[in-house]
């Protein structure tokens, strides 16, 4: 591999990176209030993509075809619908198990992830066919040297580390984020402080639900085709990449994932090793558990009796 | 005043204590007698049937084996499925490689299946048991993916097309002996003396290790017998279906039979065979409504877990709280 593909490889893993990113931070940010891991956030994501399929078409007759603002407000619309999906999901499935073990909440989450999945697949609702993804933006090539960038390798990184940036803002310097960190922290005592504990659950899960379906329509973006299933794989690898970056850790969800999405790409490249794809990022998440148990830059916690 | 001491009680005749008829090891015989009978008349069941009763032995197995890792002992192991894999694709492997005498050479294949997903079990166990609670269930969830992949790569095992032509070994002598087995076997482990430090791990492990637990020891050894049994439930199953395909051991799969030990109530063995009892034979019933089974049954999982998180089948005792 020449210098010049190795530089290609690069801009692709990062491209897929930070699609990962984006989606290991809503698992994350979940992690963080409630300290359980939310299954149903890939089907989320999944979720994102079919609300931009079926508002694409409308927006398009109002806005003309693959305008920037046209593509913004489709991209805000499914945030949007899948924020208000999310807190429904926290209402009605993980708020009447507050007090009970975490085990029974994580059991609960597969539950409703299978059942979104298992619903969408459904004839009635989008069936399991292989739906396009439509254009939303026009794909222009970027010729560096020799280096080709589709428009798409800039916007995505642009995007998370747009949103990135925009998720450190709210958690570290706005009140709402001030209250994220204090239930994070000691839900009882945030509560007796006079912390809207559910309020500020709610507005996670919604935040978190946004970051899925805009990752949900990039990743469309770059794979046009979209089904019911096609949360599972990306959001396998997005909550690895959290638990690599240390699990409740903004930053860490970021470096997790851009850690992922290159390693896969090279790994795509090399012809022998192309096939353990799915086992490499699993065999990255095993090794840095049993050498750092808090991931990455997760800080380990001394349990007390 | 001290509370006076009971009685001693009058040890059992030396004869009584060796013989094979005693306590529990005579549910043991008698699962086996019976199951050994009963298949002596396969012949005269339906097919169909005879393949979905077949079906429950496997999944009883399976549900009673990680019953131990995730009932008894507390852990969160979501990779059963990888596993059981190990156990299937080894005992198909050997039953083809034998040829004319495989079938004579069964058991022995069934066995070696178990032993090779037991020593996968200790190579997987020692380093991720350190792990607590969600660690411990992301990394068995990798286990198993890793497994499969391998499974899928594998030209010695069909890769990705799958393990064809695998012969009928299975039926119902061999199912429900191993099922009285399995039963017997973890039963008598966990109400032995030693067996003790598996509910104490459970109960509370900072409590048991300061008390002198072993508790990765104790983890282990749970999870090493559980995998043991999964491989053999594998073998069954690979026998039974004839065919195996890497994405039948994907962790839906693992996700089945967690869901079998929580509808059974987590360490209750009694209720954990009548989860897999019904698990199993509901997708049978519901077959005329296939496309809303699978919705059914994620629902079923979701109200479960907010109406009766003791299980289905706990009465109104008190339930022991579930780490």
């Amino acid at each position: 591999m020449d210098f010049q593909q190795t530089v290609q490889q690069l801009i692709n893993g990062i491209g897929l990176g930070s699609i990962y990113a984006l989606i290991a931070l809503g698992y994350t940010m979940v992690y963080g209030v409630l300290r359980f891991i939310n299954f149903a956030h890939s089907d989320v994501l999944m979720l994102g993509a079919f609300s931009a399929f079926y508002i694409a078409p409308k927006v398009e007759k109002v806005m003309g075809p693959q305008s920037a603002a046209g593509a913004i407000v489709v991209i805000a619309l499914a945030a949007v619908i899948c924020a208000c999906i999310g807190m429904l999901i926290e209402f009605l499935a993980y708020r009447p198990l507050r007090k009970r073990p975490k085990l029974t909440v994580l059991i609960t989450a597969i539950g409703v992830s299978l059942f979104i999945e298992f619903s969408c697949q459904n004839p009635a609702l989008f069936n399991s066919d292989t739906k396009r993804f439509p254009t939303l933006l026009p794909e222009k090539q970027f010729n560096f040297g020799g280096l080709v960038m589709g428009s798409n390798d800039i916007i995505v990184p642009l995007v998370t580390a747009l949103l990135l940036g925009g998720m450190w803002f709210i958690v570290q310097k706005t009140k709402v984020g001030t209250a994220m960190r204090a239930v994070s922290f000691n839900q009882q005592a945030a509560s007796l402080m006079g912390v809207p504990v559910n309020r500020i659950i709610s507005f996670t899960f919604g935040l978190g639900s946004a970051l899925a379906a805009i990752a949900g329509i990039l990743y469309s973006i770059k794979a046009p085709g979209i089904e019911p299933l096609m949360g599972v794989q990306p959001g396998l690898r997005a909550f690895i990449a959290a638990v690599v970056g240390g699990i409740g850790n903004l930053p860490g969800a970021v470096l997790g994932g851009l850690l992922i999405g290159i390693v896969e790409t090279f790994a795509g490249g090399i012809p022998g090793l192309s096939n353990y794809r799915d086992a490499i990022a699993f065999g990255i998440l095993i090794l840095i558990l049993l050498f750092k148990p808090a991931g990455l830059l997760g800080r380990a916690t001394i349990e007390k009796v | 005043m001290p509370d006076p001491l009971p009685p001693a009680e009058k040890p059992a005749p030396v004869a009584a204590r060796f013989s094979l008829l005693t306590g529990a090891k005579r549910w043991l015989f008698l699962g086996i007698a019976i199951a050994i009978l009963l298949s002596q008349f396969s012949g005269e069941f339906n097919r169909y049937y005879l393949g979905i009763v077949i079906d429950v032995g496997i999944a009883i197995i399976l549900a009673v084996s990680l019953n131990l890792i995730n009932g008894h002992t507390g852990q969160f192991s979501l990779g059963h499925a990888g596993f059981m894999a190990v156990g299937g694709y080894f005992a198909a492997w050997l039953s083809l490689t034998l040829g004319p005498n495989a079938k004579m050479l069964f058991p022995v294949s069934l066995l070696a299946g178990g032993l090779l997903a037991a020593l996968v079990g200790l190579v997987v166990g020692i380093p991720s048991l350190r792990l607590r609670g969600d660690y411990l269930a992301i990394v068995t969830l990798g286990f198993g993916e890793i497994i499969r992949v391998v499974a899928q790569t594998t030209d010695a095992v069909g890769a990705a097309s799958g393990l064809k032509g695998i012969p009928k070994f299975t039926d119902l002598g061999w199912t429900f002996g191993l099922v009285a087995v399995t039963v017997y076997t973890i039963t008598a482990l966990v109400n032995s003396t030693y067996g003790r430090g598996f509910l104490a791990v459970h109960d509370d492990e900072i409590a048991a290790e300061s008390s002198g637990i072993g508790t990765t020891r104790y983890k282990v050894t749970a999870f090493v017998t559980g995998a043991f049994f999964a491989g053999i439930a594998g073998g069954l199953y690979a026998h039974h279906k004839q065919f195996l395909s890497p994405t039948g051991f994907d962790w839906i799969k693992s996700i089945e039979i967690v869901v079998m030990v929580i509808l059974g109530g987590m360490g209750r063995t009694v209720g954990v065979i009548c989860a897999a009892i019904l698990l199993t034979v509901m997708p049978e019933l519901l077959r005329e409504f296939s496309e809303y089974r699978m919705i059914v049954y994620a629902l079923l999982i979701i109200f479960l877990m907010l109406l009766r998180p003791g299980g289905l089948f706990t009465l109104n005792r008190k339930r022991r709280s579930a780490a």
